[in-house]
């Protein structure tokens, strides 16, 4: 479990570090939180979230038997800040949560409306068709994309 | 996914507002380097997004075509050439302004996998933000695999497309919001949500994808006519077409 936890890790770091071009702070996961009667979860690159601080959106508190909640930092991309979370179960990712993504210009809303809600089920839908690739993405999702295909090499 | 791939070396390089991920062989770092490189070069000689780009001083006449790089005026040739094959309905100057764009980034990504291929890789992709340049098979006796995000039904994809040196491209209204014009009426294209070209080379692939999608419906007869391309068209009320050798690149 300890290894998955670290390929997830590595998963929110790389997509925060291809969203953030221009932003070359240091990006950690924040947060890891583990659904009642899940397995072991601990981190040693990770903390507890306090239950009732999750952010907007978060699926935390909301997890099932051996879900556990990875909480990225919050990434600043060119378009604005960007922050996901993963829930994990059994090494696979089972759920996406957008918890900050850019909306503050029409171009940016777009993103939001259509870019986004796009990624949540590429990611689902991703794993289980082994691809190694996706057409039709814009560059947002493009960088998401890699960052699972990073993810993979990790051993996810 | 393509899982753990010993021997193997990814990038994800922020370039032309899009970001290009490789998978390359590990040992074709300095060739990754230099088509990264070359990627930036284009990105500042043909953005028209910057005042000081051979292509923004050539569309407002401020510089002459033997001034700007000689790659200029290889897009142009080419540009027209997809634009004749076309019918007009790829153009280099969409919404009246000069742009290649549509061709150039299909161009440029065709031309970072042979920059990979000269250097003696035989299995290599280039993914320019969804447009897709495959070379020779993913791993032994593997194709590579593409997915086709469908554009009805957000984060899903509508179907897999599989196969060996051979490039992919879509264009659709679900990315940025409606951005091809159909030159012929200057109006947003909408007849579709999506057209995915396949065919071998990028530059190309891309261009006609462009221009299958402004075309809309009638785009299932022109790229049926068209030697080694095939399409996979979805439209906005959910209908869908291939052309009749579209079967051969499904995963």
């Amino acid at each position: 479990m300890r290894r998955v936890i670290l390929a997830v890790t590595g998963t929110i770091a790389g997509l925060v570090a291809l969203l953030s071009f221009k932003s070359h702070a240091p990006i950690a996961p924040v947060a890891v939180t583990s659904g009642t009667g899940g397995s072991s979860s601990s981190s040693s690159s990770s903390t507890a979230t306090v239950p009732g601080e999750f952010p907007e959106g978060s699926l935390a508190g909301k997890l099932t038997g051996g879900e556990t909640a990875i909480t990225g930092k919050v990434g600043n991309t060119v378009y604005g800040p960007v922050q996901v979370q993963l829930i994990v179960k059994s090494g696979k990712i089972v759920k996406v949560a957008i918890l900050q993504q850019p909306a503050n210009t029409i171009h940016d809303i777009q993103i939001g409306e259509f870019a986004f809600p796009r990624l949540i089920g590429e990611t689902l839908t991703a794993q289980n068709a082994k691809i190694d690739a996706v057409s039709g993405a814009s560059y947002t999702s493009a960088g998401y994309i890699a960052s699972l295909q990073s993810a993979v090499d990790h051993g996810l | 996914m393509s899982g753990d791939r010993p021997g193997r070396l990814r990038h994800a390089e922020p370039v032309m507002g899009t970001v290009v991920s490789f998978d390359v062989p590990d040992w074709a770092g300095p060739t990754l380097a230099e088509a990264v490189r070359w990627l930036h070069w284009v990105d500042a000689t043909f953005s028209p997004y910057r005042d000081d780009s051979d292509v923004s001083r050539f569309g407002r006449g401020s510089l002459e075509l033997a001034d700007c790089a000689p790659e200029l005026a290889e897009v142009i040739a080419a540009c027209a050439d997809v634009s004749a094959r076309s019918d007009g309905y790829f153009t280099a100057r969409p919404g009246g302004r000069f742009d290649p764009s549509g061709y150039v980034k299909g161009w440029a990504i065709e031309r970072a996998a042979a920059m990979l291929t000269e250097s003696g890789s035989a299995e290599h992709s280039v993914n320019g933000g969804g447009d897709i340049q495959c070379v020779g098979d993913h791993g032994p006796g593997q194709p590579w695999r593409v997915g086709i995000a469908d554009p009805l039904r957000p984060g899903a994809l509508a179907l897999v497309v599989a196969g060996r040196d051979f490039a992919v491209a879509t264009s659709g209204v679900a990315e940025r919001g409606p951005h091809i014009i159909n030159p012929h009426t200057g109006q947003p294209a909408t007849a579709l949500a999506s057209v995915t070209v396949v065919g071998t080379r990028l530059a190309a692939v891309d261009a006609y994808a462009t221009a299958a999608f402004a075309m809309g419906p009638q785009a299932r007869d022109w790229v049926e006519s068209l030697d080694g391309y095939e399409a996979l068209a979805i439209a906005p009320d959910g209908a869908a077409w291939q052309t009749t050798g579209f079967g051969a690149y499904l995963g």
